[in-house]
């Protein structure tokens, strides 16, 4: 029995394509089913998180709807991961945050922290707000409070996404050592920095049509080299800060200036590419209930990555103040919701590459 | 849309694997191509969109192929499957073009992967379709339509102008009304008629009725008739199609490749009286699979049941459907509706027959009865762990033989024994040419894609001059 009916939907779907198997060379997701004879609501969860949603299988399968079987995997599997993602919240009392309303969460998260940042500096200091500091952000707000605050909300993100992963291997069943080996950490690296099951078996995702297209992996290239590099960035500014001593701000050529310029480039592409696919979707693959969820990372993230670019373009202007403030209740959003957003779903996706990579060695082994 | 009143180059009725490898092939010789598929756009392709793979001769390994398969030896495989029933100059010429039929393909569009787990029997001779024969059309249809090719869905052919052996027009009969369409040639590519159960009942009598169609529900074979009564002669046996035993909860068509069942060989198999009617174990499973249609078709009501012990629940690929399964004999009796008394005694007496030997489900091994009037001569082993299960099969009807007759042109051939002047043959309505009875896993593609692309070349020839 099942926890859930779109788990006993999902297992009457993973019965009907391992007696198939015609996708086994699409992605990960199949060759994982055939390693199994019956499913099990963590087995489900585990191979929902390996899927990448490419639509291949939807397009190539005899039995999606119209047909009597209606076999609908990529749809069924986000709606189980979706699922997923919310059982494994912690504190469990938030899940309900994965539900329709993240874009408004995280619009007035963030607009309240800017708010709260612009009027204690307003009432305080105007001239600090409205004046023109050469790009001096910390004449708003002196660096040690900034880091201890931004410090906090990541930590925060930190501890309740452990907790989140806690819970997703206990549910898969999996060992705690499968995480200490380094030849499937190394693998499951390799297919998710290049997003190796996201190219519908080799000639890229179908996401309105039959015809295929790479550019969802594009824009997602797109999308988490630019977090990565914005993530960079800010590591290295905080190491030049503390470690060598030299305070922001940096000239336009200077690392953090570079990096963050270069992420914030790819966090304004990006999402604006994949939000583009988004909306062009074949409606059939949709998870319509869950769009929310995933609309309001990609805003959040391009929200990131534009006021971001705008305080670097105008950080010699008197603008500088209320950008500061939008930009930094932006990224304090994204921080704290992180855990109860679609950013959950490349933690699980890669830990889930990690067991298939364990269990495809194994698999190999045995035959050898 | 679709322009009914231009004359085209090329029309090709049908739109499976032939079809389109026609079309692609017409229009890559500059034709203008029109392609009549009488499904709607989902369902199209025919029971091409049921395949996985086809069979190809190749001189050496590829990244997909586990080893060569000379042009010899696959024509020795083709008479060993049937008889010698083939067109000796057709197949030798369509088993030498299937050599290059690996590439072309793949320059059309379709991609391969090695042998689909389960399947690692034909990992030497078969290229398998990565993600199936649906997906070998997605890629057929992308091409065809990338080429200019005209696709008309829901058109289906219910009348043809042919006059002395030549093809003038077709009457298309669409949602929004009838067209006659004219065309310089025509390539018959729509399919066999096992859809057509009142055509299957003159063969096979009422008992058609209780047949499951494993493909699609639109190979009634309208075409094939109406070829035949212009005078194209036939080739096949009219009475013959190819059928296996699938599970009988199947749906009546489309059930495709997941409603096969691969146990027979680890239980035994009755009919609704609970008695047994053939050797289980008699040869391993895929050199037998295809004659329990045949007998399934001729115990009562089309109907058998298949039982086994939870022994042998995980020795075989698992299907769509889950067995039916209980705690005792006569308590799956009662769940089949099937005599309980009747089903024991069977099941009593096979596993009384039973010899001591050593299982080996790989191989033919020594289990046998002795002493039964139909012995199970391998892989016989008691019935007699709990729980017990099993599956109700019927005959599943994959395809016909009968179809019209072709030269090496893929031209066909009239009655009076002259080439058509412009009509041409593709797929499973010419595959009688080579495949007189029998099958062998994958030919039907080949047939396709090699008499495809001659034909689709040959029309366009044809009607450029």
């Amino acid at each position: 029995m099942h926890a859930t009916n779109t788990l006993a939907e999902a297992d009457r779907l993973m019965t009907i394509c391992n007696s198939c198997r015609y996708c086994e060379g699409l992605c990960a997701v199949f060759p994982a089913m055939e390693m199994r004879r019956d499913f099990l609501d963590g087995d489900l969860n585990y191979l929902a998180n390996l899927c990448h949603s490419c639509g291949a299988c939807y397009h190539d399968c005899q039995f999606s709807p119209p047909h009597e079987f209606s076999v609908n995997v990529p749809k069924v599997l986000a709606q189980v991961r979706a699922d997923s993602y919310a059982a494994y919240a912690w504190p469990a009392g938030l899940s309900p945050m994965f539900e329709k309303n993240g874009l408004k969460i995280s619009l007035v998260a963030a607009l309240s922290v800017a708010v709260f940042i612009a009027g204690f500096v307003g009432v305080h200091d105007p001239a600090a707000l409205f004046g023109q500091h050469a790009g001096d952000f910390y004449r708003l707000m002196p660096h040690n409070t900034m880091a201890a605050i931004f410090g906090a909300a990541f930590l925060f993100a930190i501890v309740a996404m452990i907790m989140g992963i806690r819970n997703f291997w206990k549910d898969i069943g999996e060992p705690a050592a499968t995480l200490t080996q380094g030849g499937s950490l190394w693998q499951a690296m390799k297919d998710a920095s290049t997003l190796r099951y996201l190219d519908g078996g080799g000639v890229g995702c179908m996401n309105d049509s039959e015809r295929p297209t790479d550019n969802r992996r594009r824009y997602h290239h797109f999308t988490f080299y630019g977090f990565m590099l914005c993530f960079a960035s800010t590591s290295i500014a905080t190491l030049y800060h503390y470690v060598l001593g030299r305070h922001a701000p940096y000239p336009w050529y200077d690392l953090p200036v570079v990096l963050g310029t270069l992420g914030g480039l790819g966090l304004v592409i990006g999402p604006i590419g994949l939000l583009m696919a988004k909306k062009e979707r074949d409606p059939a693959l949709v998870d319509e209930s869950r769009k929310g969820m995933d609309v309001a990372f990609l805003v959040m993230l391009l929200a990131t990555g534009f006021t971001g670019l705008a305080l670097l373009v105008l950080r010699n202007t008197s603008a500088m103040g209320l950008l500061l403030s939008l930009h930094l209740g932006v990224v304090f959003a994204l921080f704290v919701t992180m855990p109860y957003g679609k950013f959950v779903h490349g933690i699980y996706r890669f830990l889930a590459l990690v067991r298939y990579a364990k269990e495809k060695r194994m698999l190999e082994m045995g035959e050898a | 849309m679709v322009d009914f009143s231009k004359r085209y180059d090329v029309l090709v009725i049908g739109g499976g694997n032939a079809a389109l490898c026609a079309a692609i092939s017409a229009a890559r010789e500059g034709a203008s191509v029109l392609v009549l598929e009488a499904a709607p756009q989902f369902y199209r392709g025919g029971n091409t969109r049921h395949t996985r793979n086809m069979r190809c001769a190749h001189d050496a390994a590829t990244d997909t192929l586990s080893g060569p398969y000379s042009e010899e030896e696959f024509f020795d495989d083709l008479l060993r499957v049937t008889g010698g029933n083939t067109n000796e100059e057709l197949s030798r010429m369509m088993i030498h073009e299937s050599k290059d039929m690996l590439d072309w393909i793949v320059q059309q569009g379709v991609r391969f992967q090695p042998s689909l787990g389960g399947t690692l029997s034909l990992g030497r001779t078969n290229s398998f379709f990565l993600g199936g024969g649906r997906a070998m059309l997605n890629a057929l249809y992308l091409t065809a339509e990338d080429l200019g090719v005209t696709i008309a869905y829901e058109a289906e052919v219910i009348g043809m102008d042919i006059e002395n052996g030549m093809f003038l027009g077709a009457t298309v009969k669409r949602p929004d009304g009838a067209f006659f369409v004219r065309a310089g040639s025509l390539v018959a590519a729509s399919g066999g008629f096992e859809a057509n159960k009142e055509w299957l009942e003159e063969s096979w009598g009422p008992s058609a009725k209780n047949f499951l169609i494993r493909g699609t529900r639109f190979n009634r074979g309208t075409v094939l008739k109406m070829l035949s009564a212009a005078g194209v002669d036939q080739i096949g046996d009219p009475t013959q199609c190819h059928a296996v035993a699938i599970d009988a909860r199947a749906p009546e068509y489309d059930g495709g490749i997941i409603t096969r069942l691969d146990c027979v060989v680890f239980g035994v198999v009755v009919n609704k009286h609970c008695e047994r009617f053939y050797d289980e174990g008699e040869d391993v499973w895929p050199k037998r699979y295809a004659i329990w249609g045949r007998l399934v078709a001729g115990q009562p009501d089309q109907i058998a049941y298949i039982i086994f012990d939870a022994s042998s629940l995980e020795l075989f690929m698992p299907s769509c459907f889950p067995p039916i399964k209980a705690e005792s004999i006569r308590e799956l009796a009662g769940k089949l509706e099937l005599d309980a008394d009747a089903l024991d005694k069977t099941l009593a007496d096979f596993n009384a027959a039973v010899k001591p030997g050593t299982f080996d489900h790989t191989q033919l091994d020594d289990c046998r009865t002795q002493g039964l009037a139909i012995e199970k001569t391998h892989w016989a082993r008691k019935i007699e762990k709990a729980p017990f299960y099993a599956y109700p099969v019927r005959p599943g009807i994959t395809f016909t033989y009968l179809g019209v007759r072709v030269n090496k042109q893929s031209r066909m051939m009239m009655a009076d024994g002259k080439p058509s002047a412009n009509m041409f043959a593709a797929g499973e309505i010419m595959a009688g040419n080579v495949l007189g009875k029998g099958y062998a896993a994958g030919i039907g593609m080949t047939i396709g894609s090699v008499f495809g692309r001659i034909a689709g070349r040959e029309a366009a020839t044809n009607a450029r001059n």
